[in-house]
């Protein structure tokens, strides 16, 4: 009896070490303090991160694209997320927000109740970003309309409908390390923001483990299986296009034989092709320096 | 002997242009047809396109015949080039999500679209390259507002 009660202690001691260990982390607002929010650079992250093309209605177009009002699926090995709302609306949307929950959302995958959000809004990249394009962003959203559309629960099974599950997920997988590591040029810099912060490439382009953790090094934007069904998303390592093509791609969507970008990516031209070329050719320059040594 | 290896690489060549990794010729006819049609779209954007990214002088006889083939193409009946059963999945070699025979006004609609956009660019086409830039962005957006809701990854 004295044994048993003494092994239930020392699980419960090891599982309670367990969730204050992987508990959400979130930081307090000195982390955002004296930033003057920039809301057209906001545009430009908020344009750059995709955010309007997972989180407007399915095949929205032109100014709708903006309502943010969410309910895209996205199947998965782990089961079918729904994007959700996040228009200005304070009770259906984040119309709430403070930036600093922006930046505890973006930077460590934790909501303003201090919950573990899915790796599903790429947090894994958008640690990548600066406090002060956080704050631009969020100056940025609360100039965007409200909707009231209810957000949709996720489809996960047990067990990752354990939201604390995510605690070691997160302590395994999310680390603000760049992959591409070294002495770069500011073309370079740039590009790797775009493609590894803020264009989130390599939640499609690269290949995972079976944990869901990307995978690093030669393997990095290798190209993926579709996890929503079948084809695969393409290795952009051995890609042999220039690095006029590249940016041409991003900007009009044919690639060198004129064929089209369809699906997501195709979201993914829009975006790009409403930013400026420079930052087109700098995601060109980071394709071409792959892959990573 | 010289003849021969040409023509194994020139049909090398386009078997890798086409869809890639897939002998066309195991293909279903109407997966075969559609393979076709696209690529005489791409052969022809490729004329424009080259105008317009200035990769080839701009030639205003060539640029009309290019768009006016376009127009061509996208008023085909291809009712019978999407037959169903062919969607991905269900025909080797297909990327047409199952979507488009469920979605068939939405369908209709973009091929609209296409066409006139297509009818854009052969008004302008002739007339003089900064024309020809206009008219080029929409069409490419009509190509890929449809590949955008109803083609699979590769």
């Amino acid at each position: 009896m004295r044994v048993l009660l003494t092994l239930v202690i020392v699980a419960a001691l090891a599982i309670g070490a367990g969730l204050f260990i992987t508990r959400p982390k979130a930081d307090g607002a000195d982390v955002l303090a004296g930033l003057t929010p920039d809301p057209a650079h906001g545009e430009i992250v908020f344009t750059a991160s995709g955010c309007a093309s997972c989180h407007m209605a399915e095949g929205a177009t032109g100014e709708a694209k903006l309502v943010l009002s969410g309910g895209q699926a996205f199947p998965s090995d782990f089961g079918t997320f729904h994007a959700p709302n996040i228009s200005q609306s304070e009770s259906a949307g984040i119309g709430g927000w403070t930036d600093l929950d922006l930046w505890n959302a973006l930077h460590h995958g934790t909501s303003p109740e201090g919950e573990h959000y899915y790796p599903v809004l790429p947090y894994g990249a958008y640690i990548h970003m600066t406090p002060q394009d956080v704050v631009d962003l969020h100056a940025y959203m609360v100039t965007l309309p409200a909707d009231e559309t209810p957000s949709l629960p996720h489809d996960v099974g047990f067990p990752f409908s354990i939201r604390a599950s995510l605690g070691g997920w997160k302590m395994l997988f999310l680390n603000d390390d760049w992959v591409m590591q070294g002495d770069l040029t500011s073309e370079l810099e740039r590009g790797r923001e775009l493609v590894e912060a803020m264009g989130h490439c390599a939640e499609c382009h690269t290949p995972r483990n079976a944990l869901g953790g990307l995978k690093t090094g030669a393997d990095w934007l290798s190209g993926a299986p579709n996890p929503a069904g079948r084809g695969s998303f393409p290795d952009l390592v051995t890609l042999d296009w220039s690095a006029d093509e590249i940016a041409e791609y991003l900007s009009s969507g044919f690639t060198p034989e004129f064929d089209s970008a369809g699906g997501h990516m195709a979201l993914v031209v829009e975006n790009f092709a409403a930013l400026a070329p420079e930052d087109r050719a700098a995601v060109a320059a980071y394709i071409k320096a792959l892959p990573i040594q | 002997m010289r003849l021969r290896h040409t023509v194994f690489i020139g049909l090398a060549a386009a078997s890798l242009a086409s869809a890639p990794l897939v002998a066309q010729e195991n293909l279903a006819p109407a997966v075969k047809a559609r393979h076709a049609q696209m690529n005489l779209y791409a052969f022809n954007l490729g004329t424009l396109g080259a105008m317009a990214q200035d990769k080839m002088d701009y030639d205003a006889e060539a640029a009309t015949a290019a768009a006016g083939n376009i127009v061509k193409l996208s008023s085909l009946n291809a009712m019978a080039m999407w037959a169903p059963g062919t969607a991905a999945g269900e025909a080797e070699g297909s990327r047409a999500l199952p979507a488009i025979w469920e979605n068939s006004d939405d369908v209709i609609a973009k091929t609209v679209a296409l066409n006139e956009a297509a009818v854009a660019m052969e008004a302008a086409a002739g007339e003089g390259l900064d024309s020809l830039k206009a008219a080029f962005g929409p069409l490419g957006g009509a190509c890929g507002d449809c590949h955008k809701s109803y083609r699979e990854p590769e």
